[in-house]
């Protein structure tokens, strides 16, 4: 088959999204960490469902839960984003209407992100 | 860019409705809807995150919440999404690596994958009640 692109766009690989295959990288980096991530989630869910309010900010505020928790969330929240970013390109074809929900499917991101992070912030320094 | 008369007349192509639905189509379309339902369905996770934040009775109304019958149905059919999600990933990851894309081999590992996924869930679910004792 002939091929149309010029000879420097063949070399930079990068294709007509101009982001080449990093977005399916990320998505599986991301998707790679969360295996063992959600994994401790759920765990940590199933342990707490009886818990008390004081049990639960006891066991949250352990260095290693918030930590890991922090990884989980920041690793889920970056998924999230790319997947639905899929979705939208697949589905939304009028541009005005796909650039905005690009925009938002950002912000929404982002914002899950900030408020679980201030959330185990705040409960692991006992505020 | 704007649209010439041409483009935006282009015929499109057959969509899923004219296709016979097979395992691996089926699979497919399940991860795509339990990745969407985690989208927003996590925004329970962090309510609670949040709510141990603030305060005991934010805590207290949020657990009452997720523990009256409507809430965990809905907690179970999040546990089920994201189990089943999660053994999509691992189908994507073996399937990345070249393995199970034959007809035979990927229809087989697509079609184990409901069962799988509700029996985990239903087993995570026994050992949850268990770790409570009621
Ligand atoms: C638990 C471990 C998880 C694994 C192993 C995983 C794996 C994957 C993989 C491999 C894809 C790409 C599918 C493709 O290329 O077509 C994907 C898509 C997606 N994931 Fe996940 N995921 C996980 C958790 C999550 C969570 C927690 C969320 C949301 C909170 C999520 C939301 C999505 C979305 C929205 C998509 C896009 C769906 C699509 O394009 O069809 N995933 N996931």
């Amino acid at each position: 088959m002939a091929d149309f692109r010029t000879p420097l766009s063949r070399v930079r690989g990068l294709g007509a999204a101009r982001s080449g295959t990093s977005h399916f990288w990320y998505q599986r980096v991301t998707a790679v960490a969360n295996v063992p991530l959600t994994l401790f989630f759920v765990g940590l869910v199933i342990a707490l469902s009886d818990a008390s309010f004081a049990e639960a900010r006891a066991t949250l505020a352990n260095p290693f839960v918030a930590l890991t928790l922090i990884l989980a969330m920041l690793s889920v929240c970056y998924h999230m984003k790319l997947g639905m970013q899929m979705v939208i390109e697949d589905y939304v074809h009028d541009e005005l209407t796909k650039l905005v929900l690009l925009m938002l499917n950002i912000f929404f991101t982002f914002i899950l992100g900030a408020i679980s992070i201030f959330a185990l912030l705040k409960i692991a320094f006992g505020g | 860019m704007s649209k010439s008369a041409a483009t935006r007349a282009r015929p499109l192509s057959p969509h899923l409705q004219i296709y016979k639905p097979i395992p691996t189509m089926m699979m497919s379309i399940v991860h795509r809807i339990t990745g969407v339902a985690l989208y927003f369905g996590i925004v329970l996770v962090i309510a609670w995150l949040l709510a141990a934040a603030t305060s005991e009775s934010w805590f207290n109304t949020v657990s009452a919440i997720y523990g009256s019958w409507i809430g965990r149905l809905v907690l179970f059919g999040l546990t089920w999404s994201l189990v089943h999600h999660l053994l999509g990933g691992i189908r994507h990851f073996v399937m990345d690596t070249g393995r199970a894309l034959d007809k035979q081999g990927s229809t087989r590992l697509a079609t184990m994958m409901p069962f799988i996924s509700i029996a985990l869930t239903i087993l995570l679910w026994v050992i949850g009640y268990m770790a409570r004792g009621a």
